[in-house]
C-alpha cells in the first residue's frame, strides 16, 4: 500500500524538475514545450499502467467467476431434468436416457483413496529422508529432483506406460491372486496414479518438516532419544497438519487427473464390483464422451460432473492451502 | 532404514519409465519420422510432423496470450500486497491451479469452440494458456517479492516514473526468476492432453491455420497409443520420447536457474 504514495510524491517532483528544466531553456520555445509536455505524458503513462495493472488483476478473478458462471449455466438442463437423484442414480445409460453418476463418483473415490493409501509411505519417508535425515549432500539433491522429475512426466506418457507395462503385470497378478484377469480397472489406474502424486505430499512434507524447530530436536536428543524416536514423537506430532496438508493437496491432484486414468482404468459405465474391476472416473468419462455427446441432457449431464469436479477439487485445495498457510505463519 | 528403503523406491518407476519409453522410442526416431505426416494404417514408415508442428505452434499461442498477462499480474500482486483486489487474485490463482485440466477444456470448448463454429488450434492454445497464468502469475510475484526495497526506492529518488521503474528497473531485475517460471509453465504444459481434446481435437494432416484442428504430440500419443495397431503404437513410442525429452530438459533447465536465484516454486 506505500507505493502509490511514493507515487505521488515522485509526480510532484518530475513536475517541479520539469518547470526548472524549462526556465533554464526559455529561449527555445519547442523545447519549453517539450519539456513541459514531459511529465504530463509520464503522469497519463504512469495512470494508464497502473489502470492496466488493476486490469491483470481483475482478469485472474473474472476468469475464475467465468469458469465457474459456465459450467453452471451449461449445466442447467441436466439439474432441471434429472435433479439431485442424478448424483446417486446407479445406471449410466445415455442410449435411453437414464443418466446416473453414482458409478463415477464412486470410481473416483476408489481409484483416489487407493491412490492415496498406497502413496502416502512413499512420500512420508521422502519428507522424512530429505527434511529431516539428509537434507544436504549429493544423496539427497538426486532424490529431490527425481522425485520432483516425476511430477513432470506429462500424464499421457504414464498412461501409454502403464498400458504397455503396467497391466500385463496386473494381469498376471490377478490371474495369481484369481479374480477375473482383465488387467485395466481401478487398481492398475490407482498404482499409477500413486506415482504420479507422490511428489505434491513429498516436497510439501519436506518443506514443513525442515520447520521444526531444531531446540525441539535438540531436547529430545539431549534427553537420549535415538533419531528414529525424535522423528515419531517430535516430528510427526509437530508436523501432522501441514502432512495432512500435503497428502489433501495431492488427493485433489488425484481426483482431477485425467488421461492416465483414462487410458488404463477400462472405461465402462457399470458400478464397479472389486477393485479389479474396471470403472470410469468423472474426469475420464467426460475425456472419453464429451464429443459423442448428442443430446443436450447428455451434454449438460456431463458438465455436471465437470461441475462436481471442480467445486470438489477447489475445497480441497483451498482446505490444505489454509492449513499449510497457517503452518507457515506459526 | 525403512524410511531410507521406501524413500529411494519412489526413484524405480521414475527410471524404469524412462528407460522403458527410451528403449522402445529411440530407435523409431529418424529422418523420416521427424518429416512425414503418419501412414494410413497398414502402411509402414510416416512420422509425426504433423503433431511436432501443432505442438509447437499451440504452445507458442498459449505463451504469447499467458505469459505477458502473467508477469502483469504478478507485477500487480507484489506492487499491492494487501489490496482486496490483490486478496481476491491471489486466491483466485490459487483457485486456477488446482483446477482439473478436463475442466479447462470444457470451459475452454464453450467459449471458443462453440461460438467459433468449430475446433481449432486457437481455442486449445487459450485453454493451455489458462493452464500456465497461475504458474507464471506465482514466479513473477515470488521474484520480484525478493528484489530488495532499496532497489525500487533508488529509482524512485531519480525521478522516474512508476512503470519505468516498474519495467526497466524492477522486472529486468528479476527477469531470470522470471523467465524460469515462465518455462516451466511451458513445461508443465507440454504434455497436457486433457485441455486439448475438445478443442485442437486432433488432425492427421500437417496444418498451420490456429483456426482449424490441429494435431499436438500428446494428442498423438493418446490416440495412437490406444489404437489396436503396432505401427501406430511405435509412432506413439516415438513421439512419446520426443515429448519427454523435451519436457524433462526445460525442467532441469528451470532447475539450474531457479537454484542460483533460491526461488521456491
Amino acid at each position: 500500500m506505500d507505493t502509490p504514495i511514493k507515487n505521488d510524491k515522485i509526480t510532484l517532483s518530475a513536475t517541479s524538475l520539469g518547470v526548472i528544466d524549462s526556465g533554464k531553456n526559455a529561449g527555445s520555445g519547442a523545447l519549453y514545450r517539450k519539456a513541459l509536455g514531459r511529465p504530463m505524458r509520464q503522469i497519463r503513462a504512469e495512470n494508464f499502467f497502473k489502470r492496466t495493472l488493476v486490469l491483470m488483476g481483475l482478469i485472474m478473478v473474472i476468469l475464475v467467476f467465468g469458469i465457474l458462471l459456465t459450467l453452471i449455466v451449461q449445466s442447467i438442463p441436466s439439474i432441471k431434468a434429472l435433479g439431485v437423484k442424478y448424483l446417486w442414480g446407479r445406471t449410466w445409460d445415455p442410449v435411453q436416457d437414464i443418466y446416473g453418476a453414482f458409478p463415477f463418483l464412486l470410481g473416483t473415490l476408489l481409484t483416489s483413496f487407493l491412490a492415496l493409501i498406497i502413496s502416502v509411505p512413499f512420500s512420508i519417508a521422502v519428507a522424512i529422508f530429505l527434511g529431516e535425515y539428509y537434507p544436504k549432500g549429493w544423496l539427497s539433491d538426486f532424490l529431490k529432483n527425481t522425485v520432483e522429475l516425476i511430477a513432470a512426466v506429462p500424464s499421457v506418457i504414464y498412461g501409454f506406460w502403464g498400458l504397455a507395462v503396467l497391466v500385463p503385470i496386473v494381469r498376471s497378478f490377478e490371474t495369481k491372486i484369481g479374480v477375473d484377469p482383465i488387467g485395466v480397472g481401478i487398481f492398475t489406474s490407482s498404482l499409477i496414479l500413486a506415482v504420479m502424486i507422490i511428489p505434491y505430499a513429498a516436497s510439501l512434507g519436506r518443506s514443513v518438516i525442515q520447520m521444526v524447530p531444531s531446540s525441539l530436536k535438540e531436547g529430545a536428543y539431549a534427553l537420549g532419544a535415538t533419531r528414529w524416536e525424535v522423528i515419531r514423537s517430535v516430528i510427526l506430532p509437530y508436523t501432522k497438519s501441514g502432512l495432512f496438508a500435503g497428502i489433501l493437496l495431492s488427493l485433489g491432484r488425484a481426483l482431477g487427473e485425467t488421461m492416465a486414468v483414462t487410458m488404463v482404468i477400462g472405461n465402462t459405465s457399470q458400478l464397479p464390483k472389486s477393485i479389479f474391476a474396471p470403472g470410469n472416473t468423472m474426469a475420464s468419462v467426460i475425456a472419453n464422451e464429451f464429443t459423442e455427446a448428442d443430446k443436450a441432457v447428455y451434454l449438460s449431464a456431463l458438465i455436471e460432473l465437470g461441475l462436481v469436479l471442480f467445486l470438489v477439487t477447489t475445497v480441497i485445495n483451498m482446505i490444505g492451502k489454509r492449513v499449510i498457510s497457517r503452518f507457515t505463519n506459526e | 532404514m525403512l524410511t531410507i528403503i521406501l524413500a529411494f523406491a519412489c526413484v524405480v518407476p521414475l527410471i524404469y519409465i524412462l528407460l522403458y519409453i527410451i528403449e522402445a522410442g529411440v530407435t523409431k526416431i529418424n529422418w523420416n519420422f521427424l518429416t512425414n505426416i503418419p501412414k494410413p494404417v497398414g502402411e509402414t514408415g510416416g512420422g509425426i510432423v504433423n503433431g511436432l508442428v501443432g505442438s509447437v505452434i499451440i504452445i507458442l499461442v498459449a505463451s504469447i496470450i499467458a505469459i505477458p498477462i502473467g508477469i502483469l499480474t504478478g507485477v500487480y500482486l507484489s506492487e499491492n500486497r494487501k489490496s482486496l483486489l490483490a486478496y481476491w487474485c491471489r486466491l483466485c490463482v490459487d483457485i486456477l491451479q488446482g483446477v482439473p485440466s478436463i475442466v479447462i477444456g470444457i470451459v475452454a470448448y464453450f467459449w471458443l469452440v462453440k461460438p467459433l463454429g468449430g475446433f481449432s488450434a486457437l481455442s486449445g492454445s487459450v485453454a493451455l494458456s489458462i493452464m500456465m497464468l497461475p504458474i507464471v502469475v506465482r514466479s513473477t510475484e515470488e521474484t520480484l517479492k525478493l528484489l530488495p526495497d532499496s532497489l525500487k526506492e533508488a529509482a524512485f529518488a531519480l525521478g522516474m516514473p512508476f512503470h519505468r521503474v516498474i519495467l526497466k528497473v524492477i522486472v529486468p531485475c528479476g527477469i531470470s526468476g522470471i523467465l524460469s517460471g515462465a518455462i516451466l509453465s511451458v513445461a508443465r504444459i507440454a504434455g497436457e492432453t486433457a485441455p486439448l481434446l475438445f478443442t485442437a481435437f486432433g488432425n492427421p494432416y500437417l496444418t498451420t491455420n490456429i483456426t482449424k484442428p490441429m494435431q499436438s504430440l500428446p494428442l498423438l500419443i493418446f490416440n495412437y497409443a490406444t489404437s489396436p495397431y503396432n505401427d501406430w503404437k511405435d509412432l506413439a513410442w516415438g513421439a512419446s520420447v520426443i515429448l519427454l525429452v523435451f519436457v524433462l530438459l526445460l525442467n532441469i533447465f528451470t532447475k539450474l536457474i531457479t537454484r542460483r536465484w533460491k526461488i521456491q516454486l
